[in-house]
């Protein structure tokens, strides 16, 4: 198979807007790359930027590698991936209102109203339940990747609680600590103010009549794999960062406990899903969530963010209607590619991912983090006949994607530097009134040679992603 | 503040005073058993810090006899005593884990890389590599994340609560110390030739040696030792001078419901501010320090009820 090279063209020769770093690179000796290497290695080991790995050893951290080649966006490709963007998580935000409203999209049948009503990401409790700026997904991450000659697909909308953003910042200003002169020569769009956005994205949301919201932001605790990034979110925005415990509901009202006694909480950046929220109104087995949030928050009295019941539209069976949606709510050709995609609850669909998974990408409809997929061409004939038996026991929990020839970019690894394949996931922020994101986000690099899997969780690591000025 | 924020500040202060000073202690105790004297007696001091633990049922699963190595040891790097300095700097350092957002950069990288630096060596590489190099590496590491707490964080709530651990625990502490070792060296409270030696270690345990120097100008008395350590309002970890501090730190926190938990620490600061040493050691300065510390105990567990620990939902 043939990728595409982000740095190289197919002649081999440097791309324009990786010209000056590939010279500064060839000019650098081996050695100082070496030890600057090494002190990136000690500061985030220092800084404690790890991550906890489920199914490991509890409590253990881990580091996620970061590669000090960065991943190079020409100005006039992040435009237009903007515009992409912008105009897909305002459908997609269009969407989750229409499903929780008055369902015309169903109405006029461009989606089967029993592929989202009986969705377990479905959320009956949010119907009629109006949100300010009929925003549901204020903070979304897209996957994208670039395959073929280097077009951009959208692999996954995650409208859930996605992560990732904090990488992004560290890994910014890591270089930046590390090769300072690389900035000096290159216009590099800065990324720093993400938290800002945030934050005013956030208050933007807040309850009717609330002129000064608190915002905070809700960790599941210590042990959970992003705990670093929650602390450092609130850190950055100057909020709060609290537990399920440090919350409580009276009449209708959500309150934190502090040493000063009870005070109001207008504004939730969770980063818990639905599930855990309220153990009086979803599992009832979980300490992590506030008992009655739920009720407070139809009232109106509260705003999560994300909103409850977004994950019924970035569920990977939702998915292949995206480009409907966008034509449906904008009147407007889609202007990212969606990944071909086969349903396998439909018959015919199943029996052709069945004839061909050697060939195909297999993922669970709910599947996240690089859990419970198959890659065809990379598996062996057990992992691929097990996979077969799932498929024909549940095929309504399955969907199938051509494998795409991800584009690979110059990475340091053990035997020197070589191509590894790679994704971007920026993060989109919306408000009512408008949809932005800072220049680039979060590239991800599967590490393993030919690995088409880049979640940290996998092995992956990250680069930082320079968007070009012109 | 959050009260659980509030908590694990609290807790993550306390942990790191008590690493410094058991490190000053058995740093102390490690001195004095270098200068000749019956093994008998060195032993009763290295007993003396397991008693004051109250670890011995714990210390006689490990280890038969009572020495300074196998002391050393248990105090020192044994993950399974919790109050081993081993275990202190774990804690305070899982304590700053939990609100490490609420803490400074430099606070938490101090508290953190202490923390790795830790556990990076086993017990025989510190104490072949001089024991006492260790103990004043947790001194320099305490008063490093002192110092950036001082330099490096808002004086908010949060300064408050840290700052209120520390002095909770270093009252509780130099109370311990002088309780210990005031009776390891006078066991039968006779007015005896006071060993110089010894009572030096002692001040020298609590950074005082100079200070008392400068104070009394004068040999070295065991009355004069306690009252140093008592009732000296400018030196920082005498009992008056931490007693001082909290009240002062507790008007700047107080809440709704915590007048009595200041009136505890009133009481107890004007003992402080107007008591003499003639009068405790008529009393029995043992029976004395048993009391201090009892309410030390008391206004922490005040502390924790009107500010820590979550309160009523109907509040």
């Amino acid at each position: 198979m043939n990728f595409y090279n982000e740095m190289y063209d197919a002649q081999g020769g440097v791309r324009a807007h990786y010209k000056g770093y590939e010279d500064w690179l060839k000019a650098t000796p081996s050695e100082r790359i070496a030890r600057k290497r090494a002190e990136a290695d000690l500061a985030f080991h220092r800084v404690g930027i790890t991550f906890a790995v489920y199914g490991e050893e509890a409590g253990k951290e881990r580091l996620i590698p970061f590669d000090i080649i960065p991943r190079v966006i020409p100005s006039a490709e992040w435009k237009s991936l903007r515009s992409g963007l912008r105009q897909r998580v305002k459908a997609l935000n269009m969407f989750l209102h229409d499903v929780y409203h008055d369902q015309e999209i169903l109405k006029a049948g461009k989606i089967p109203a029993e592929q989202v009503l009986n969705n377990a990401q479905f959320r009956p409790e949010m119907m009629g339940v109006d949100l300010p700026g009929n925003v549901y997904a204020h903070i979304a991450g897209v996957d994208i990747v670039r395959a073929g000659e280097g077009e951009f697909y959208v692999l996954e909308d995650n409208l859930r609680v996605p992560s990732g953003v904090s990488y992004m910042l560290e890994d910014r200003k890591m270089m930046m600590r590390l090769f300072p002169e690389l900035f000096a020569k290159h216009k590099v769009a800065p990324v720093q103010h993400y938290p800002d956005m945030l934050l005013e994205k956030l208050r933007a949301v807040a309850p009717k009549g609330v002129s000064n919201p608190t915002v905070v932001v809700l960790t599941p605790g210590a042990y959970n794999s992003a705990y670093f990034e929650h602390t450092f979110l609130a850190q950055q925005m100057g909020v709060e960062l609290v537990e399920g415990r440090d919350l409580f509901v009276k009449d209708e009202v959500v309150y934190m406990r502090t040493t000063q006694g009870p005070r109001r909480v207008d504004v939730i950046y969770r980063r818990l899903d639905d599930d855990y929220m309220d153990p009086l109104a979803f599992r009832a087995d979980s300490s992590l969530g506030v008992p009655g949030i739920l009720k407070a928050y139809q009232a109106g009295n509260v705003t999560l963010s994300n909103a409850i019941g977004t994950g019924v539209a970035d569920d990977k069976s939702i998915y292949p209607y995206v480009p409907d949606m966008i034509r449906f709510y904008l009147d407007e050709e889609p202007i990212l590619n969606n990944v071909p995609t086969y349903m396998c609850r439909k018959p015919d669909e199943l029996k052709y991912v069945l004839d061909h998974l050697a060939e195909l990408v297999v993922k669970e409809v709910h599947g996240a983090g690089g859990y419970g997929m198959l890659v065809g061409p990379a598996s062996t004939k057990e992992q691929i006949e097990h996979f077969r038996k799932l498929l024909i026991a549940k095929p309504d929990g399955y969907i199938a994607q051509p494998t795409l020839a991800l584009s690979n970019c110059p990475t340091f690894v053990e035997e020197g530097i070589a191509p590894r394949h790679l994704d971007l996931r920026p993060f989109v922020l919306s408000s009512g009134k408008c949809v932005d994101m800072v220049p680039g986000g979060l590239t991800r690099v599967a590490l393993t040679k030919g690995s088409l899997v880049v979640n940290s969780s996998q092995g992956g690591g990250t680069k930082d992603t320079w968007v070009l000025e012109d | 503040m959050l009260s659980r924020t509030a908590d694990h500040l609290f807790w993550m202060s306390r942990y790191i005073e008590r690493a410094e000073n058991l490190a000053r202690l058995l740093d102390v105790t490690w001195q004095m058993s270098l200068v000749p004297q019956p093994l008998e007696t060195i032993n009763q001091s290295w007993n003396a810090i397991i008693a004051l633990n109250s670890l011995e049922e714990a210390y006689a699963k490990k280890y038969s006899t009572v020495n300074g190595e196998n002391v050393l040891k248990f105090m020192v790097s044994d993950p399974d005593n919790f109050a081993s300095i081993f275990s202190c700097l774990r804690m305070a350092r899982e304590n700053a884990h939990a609100v490490r957002g609420t803490l400074t950069t430099e606070m938490w990288e101090t508290l953190n890389s202490t923390w790795l630096e830790a556990r990076e060596k086993t017990f025989e590489q510190l104490f072949n590599a001089g024991i006492g190099d260790y103990f004043e590496w947790v001194k320099m590491r305490s008063s490093l994340s002192r110092g950036t707490t001082l330099g490096t964080l808002l004086q908010d709530d949060a300064y408050h609560f840290i700052r209120l651990g520390t002095l909770l625990e270093r009252a509780d502490n130099t109370a311990r110390i002088l309780d210990v070792k005031y009776h390891v060296l006078r066991p039968n409270g006779d007015e005896g030739a006071t060993d110089f030696y010894e009572w030096g270690a002692l001040l020298r345990s609590v950074s005082a040696f100079e200070v008392y120097r400068k104070v009394y100008r004068d040999v070295i008395t065991p009355e004069r030792v306690a009252e140093l350590l008592i009732f000296n309002k400018d030196m920082p970890r005498s009992l008056q001078f931490c007693l001082n501090s909290v009240i002062k730190t507790l008007e700047k926190i107080a809440n709704s419901h915590s007048g009595e938990t200041e009136r505890q620490a009133g009481m107890l600061h004007s003992q402080l501010r107007y008591g003499r040493i003639e009068d405790i050691l008529d009393h029995g300065l043992h029976e004395w320090l048993s009391d201090f510390m009892d309410r030390i105990y008391l206004l922490g567990n005040g502390i924790s009820k009107d500010f820590l620990v979550p309160m009523d939902e109907a509040a």
